[in-house]
């Protein structure tokens, strides 16, 4: 058994990909350790920093195992002549095998063999000669050549190589860095070059140069550093993905507590915020009630700040920040979001659909759709329209310059601020959610409207110019934009179709495509964030996939009664009416003609025709106001009168006028009860293994 | 330690590291980038040290001389180590020492920063270095310039001086840097930003400056089109390619003058910075044919 210690020592690696490299180094190396036949039971890990990816393989095989290689040659008949000498085809072999004829068997099939072992090589050896193709093979976002065009491409420059098996080291060269035993620790805490002799003494040397390998312990380090300095009642506002971008951008972190004049706590907590982490990846400093105070901390790669001088440096810069801030807002001020609409001509939108001033007319046409078709009342169109007319405005103003990701939230504060009224405001700020699966949808119907319209005019204008996403690549987000508008719409509960939105998106040529594009995101909402079953979806989706929210009203319904055992039983009796129908040339060949009850031979047939008039009477009714549980109680009664018609009656009739009243009958059931779902598509076979 | 003082210290730390200490460029640039100094001599395998300082230009970043950390032309140190050795990062750290900052006492981080010019056709990855949370200068490899892959790679370090003197001075403005013992930013460049700010924003002439654009975009095409026609090495070897590449700088600031100006369209911005491109592109491609033809880049 052998222990590996490798460490390529970089330039400092992006923060946001060092996890990714330290998975790939290590299934990498995995796999190349199988592929050599190293594996053993080996344990491998993988740490980094912003300048290293430390590799630990313990127990990897010394050696790889010998192999028998086996050579086959003539037959015997061919090999040796009547005297039993061998010929040419033999000597010839023999020579190939590495072997006098003398030492050559007979194996299977009467054929010259040969057996030979091949020794299994060292593993200082192999991976001398696999570890530099291991190391280039991480792949990363996108990558760089240092030493010459043709040079080897990795994240950033190397600058030094550990290799060591067993204390030796394993040597191999990369853009002509040659490994050795030789580490760097941090930048400036470190002492300089440091010896080692394997994992243990790897680990020792780091720790005493300044560099705390483990991603763990650099967190724990910020996070419970945070705890001390932090006043008492005073919390960090929790965000791990700030707190994974701080581990991997420091080899010593140790958080510090700076503050700010109080007096700044004026701007908008969304503006300070993105300050705060966007911009200088602090942490804000909250109250157990969430509220900002006006401390922060930052985390600093190094052991401490015994100056202050650490402190008051990130201070006076969060200082010119939010100056900075203060100056755009006022600034911002002397042109109104309504003078800044004729500005929107000379910002472009996407270069086949013009400016945002288009974008801002064709959200206007969407919203009037979308008012008349949802019958808006007059207060919430008129703040929807005026909204839209506003929602772009703030693309022009130096704040959002600055803050791109602060757009519409800037709109809805400056809308407020310019005396447009909550109502428009709210509309403008919450305009561009739903963007990830946290947020959520725009709080008032205005809001819904405007955000929808939005979305809407983009997908129409997209599709319109043929800017269709395919396959995985969606460049212009428009599913998401799909999304969104489908989340509004259901968790909105926005009565609407799915071809009025079509309609109201304007997408031209394209529109059996966006039609087909929202479907599918609104299967995959139900699927996603409905939690309703895949075949449930197919079923309700398979009767009619017109109005969002009445699929998704009979989609709960289903999963509701489902699997309960009347409804099993009913999708078992309509796959078979459904398998008998096509058999017979599909339902559509009986459905024209209603069936004769005067044909029916006896109480089954005319017991079922009885009841299914009462329940389809029923289930309209109760359809019309989306009642759809009643309905699909109403529906499962019908369950023993079907399994006795099935019990009882021959569909395939020899008489043709008995049989084609039987299969219209039929077709009539299949009719008159898939309103609210495609009972043929719904799955037994789960919901039994869950019972089993 | 004054501004000027930082300037010198800086220039001659990098003179003993083997620089040439090069004076600002004398054409109105948006970086030292953009300069002959580093677009011309990055490219080619030829090795190369160059430190200089170069006023920057950027129409639209103007404020009047009302914001404290904003200005229309801001000043560059500019440093290009071709090709950049294995220690770049430690030279730099040190030349930060060299100008009093001790780097023990200071957070200091490279953060990921990628930088593309498309108007040059180039780009290149590296960090911004962040001294306290302050940006003080882009550090990158350049890959490509002029639309070509580069043989040698440079490091360019590109040092924000007002920045970095604020840092050091300890000041909350920009025109609050004491320049030298006397006088402060602000007695030396406050009317410049006050002046351009109006004259970018309010006063430029719109169809003159487009016309200049045109003549100046029409000058470098024409120059580029008459060394392609010349057949011999013998008549290409002085042939001004520099000047071209005058004519093509001057179209990148004009382009940036009427940006500030609102006068550039939607549909014509991308079309304008593609016309910027393709001179700087044919200029890139022309000197290093004249490079080659002289005996040097001769690889």
């Amino acid at each position: 058994m052998s222990d590996l210690l490798l460490e390529v020592g970089t330039e400092e690696i992006p923060a946001r990909m060092v996890d990714g490299a330290k998975r790939d180094l290590r299934r990498k190396f995995a796999e190349s350790l199988q592929d050599l036949g190293l594996t053993g039971a080996s344990r491998i890990s993988v740490e980094a920093t912003p300048r290293r990816l430390a590799l630990f393989a313990e127990g990897i095989l010394s050696r790889q195992e010998d192999r028998m290689q086996v050579f086959r040659g003539p037959t015997r008949k061919v090999a040796f002549d009547a005297q039993g000498n061998p010929t040419r085809a033999a000597l010839g072999f023999a020579k190939r095998a590495g072997v006098p004829v003398s030492e050559l068997k007979i194996g299977p099939h009467g054929k010259l063999m040969s057996q030979r072992t091949i020794p299994g090589r060292g593993a200082a050896e192999l991976l001398a000669e696999r570890l530099d193709g291991i190391v280039l093979s991480v792949r990363f976002p996108r990558s760089m050549y240092w030493a010459g065009r043709g040079s080897p491409r990795f994240i950033r420059p190397i600058r030094w190589i550990v290799a060591l098996l067993d204390g030796k080291v394993v040597p191999f060269e990369i853009a002509g860095v040659r490994s050795g035993r030789t580490t760097w620790g941090h930048r400036r805490l470190g002492a300089g070059p440091a010896e080692v002799s394997g994992a243990a003494s790897y680990r020792e040397a780091l720790r005493s140069n300044a560099v705390i390998l483990s991603a763990d312990e650099r967190a724990r380090r910020i996070v419970d550093g945070a705890l001390r300095v932090l006043p008492t009642e005073c919390r960090l506002r929790r965000n791990p993905k700030l707190l994974t971008t701080l581990v991997n951008e420091t080899e010593f972190p140790t958080p510090i507590l700076g503050r700010f004049d109080s007096a700044y706590l004026d701007l908008p907590e969304e503006v300070l915020e993105t300050v705060m982490l966007v911009h200088q990846k602090y942490f804000v400093v909250e109250r157990p009630d969430g509220r900002m105070t006006n401390r922060f901390v930052a985390v600093a790669n190094s052991s401490g700040d015994p100056s202050g001088k650490i402190r008051t440096g990130h201070e006076r810069v969060l200082r010119a920040r939010f100056n900075d801030a203060r100056f755009f807002w006022n600034f911002d001020q002397r042109h109104s979001l309504q003078e800044r609409t004729e500005d929107l001509k000379d910002v472009t939108f996407q270069a086949s659909l013009g400016s945002y001033w288009e974008k801002t007319e064709a959200n206007l046409a969407a919203v009037r759709g979308l008012a008349s078709a949802l019958k808006l009342d007059d207060a919430a169109r008129i703040a929807a329209e005026r909204a839209v007319l506003l929602a772009k405005c703030d693309l022009t103003t130096e704040m959002v310059g600055e803050f791109p990701e602060l757009q519409g939230r800037i709109g809805g504060l400056y809308a407020a601020t310019q005396g447009e009224g909550d109502a428009v405001a709210e509309a403008i700020y919450d305009h561009y959610l739903p963007l990830g699966a946290a947020d959520s949808i725009p709080r008032s119907t205005a809001g819904q409207v405007t955000a929808v319209a939005d979305k809407l005019a983009t997908l129409g204008g997209m599709f319109r110019v043929g800017l269709i996403p395919t396959g995985s690549k969606d460049p212009l987000a428009l599913r998401r934009a799909a999304f969104g508008a489908m989340r509004i719409v259901l968790e909105g509960g926005l009565a609407i179709s799915i071809d009025q939105l079509v309609s109201i998106a304007g997408a031209g040529s394209n529109a059996a495509k966006l039609r087909a594009f929202l479907v599918e995101r609104l299967k995959h909402w139900l699927l996603d964030r409905g939690g309703i079953a895949a075949d449930v979806v197919q079923a309700v989706t398979a009767a009619s996939d017109r109005t969002p929210i009445d699929v998704l009203a009979r989609s709960n319904a289903l999963a509701e009664v489902r699997a309960t055992p009347d409804f099993e039983s009913l999708a078992v009796s309509f796959k078979r009416i459904r398998n008998i129908l096509e058999r017979a040339g599909g339902a559509d060949a009986h459905g024209a003609s209603e069936p004769d009850p005067v044909l029916f031979a006896g109480a089954a047939e005319s017991d079922l025709h009885e009841a299914l008039q009462l329940v389809s009477e029923r289930t309209a009714a109760c359809n019309a106001v989306r009642d759809y549980g009643t309905s699909l109680l109403s529906i499962a009664t019908l369950r023993p009168l079907l399994d006795r018609y099935f019990d009882e009656v021959l569909v395939m009739a020899d008489d043709p006028q008995v049989r084609a009243n039987r299969l219209a009958f039929l077709a009539s059931v299949l009719a008159k009860l898939s309103t609210i779902a495609d009972f043929a598509a719904i799955a037994p076979e789960p919901v039994r293994r869950r019972r089993g | 330690m004054t501004f000027q003082d930082i300037v010198m210290r800086l220039k001659a730390y990098w003179a003993e590291q083997g620089c040439i200490i090069q004076e600002p460029f004398d054409c109105e640039v948006g970086a030292g980038t953009m300069c002959p100094e580093t677009f011309l001599r990055v490219l080619g395998p030829d090795p190369y040290r160059v430190a200089y300082v170069q006023p920057s230009r950027r129409p639209a970043d103007g404020r009047y001389g009302e914001n404290p950390n904003r200005l229309y032309k801001h000043m560059q140190l500019q440093v290009i180590l071709k090709p950049a050795p294995t220690d770049v990062v430690e030279l730099y750290l040190r030349s930060l020492e060299h100008i009093g900052i001790d780097l023990s006492e200071h957070d200091c981080k490279l953060e990921e920063d990628n930088w593309e010019s498309p108007t040059l056709g180039a780009w290149g990855v590296g960090w911004q270095v962040m001294l306290d949370g302050l940006e003080i200068t882009q550090f990158t490899y350049f890959q490509q310039c002029g639309g070509l892959d580069l043989e040698v790679v440079p490091a360019e370090l590109t040092y924000g001086l007002e920045r970095l003197a604020a840092f050091i001075q300890d000041v909350e403005s920009i025109y609050e840097i004491r320049w030298n013992d006397r006088w402060t930013y602000e007695d030396v460049r406050l009317a410049d930003e006050q002046q351009y700010s109006a004259y970018n924003f309010e006063e430029a002439d719109v169809d003159m400056v487009w016309a200049e654009f045109r003549l100046h975009e029409a000058e470098c095409g024409r120059l580029l089109e008459r060394y392609g026609e010349l057949e011999d090495g013998g008549s290409r070897h002085r042939f001004p390619i520099l000047a071209a590449f005058d004519q093509a700088l001057k179209c990148s600031h004009l382009f940036n003058t009427l940006q500030a100006r609102g006068a550039i369209s939607v549909t014509e911005r991308a079309q304008v910075i593609q016309r910027v491109r393709t001179l700087a592109v044919g200029v890139a491609k022309a000197w290093m044919d004249q490079q080659r033809a002289n005996g040097r880049q001769s690889s």
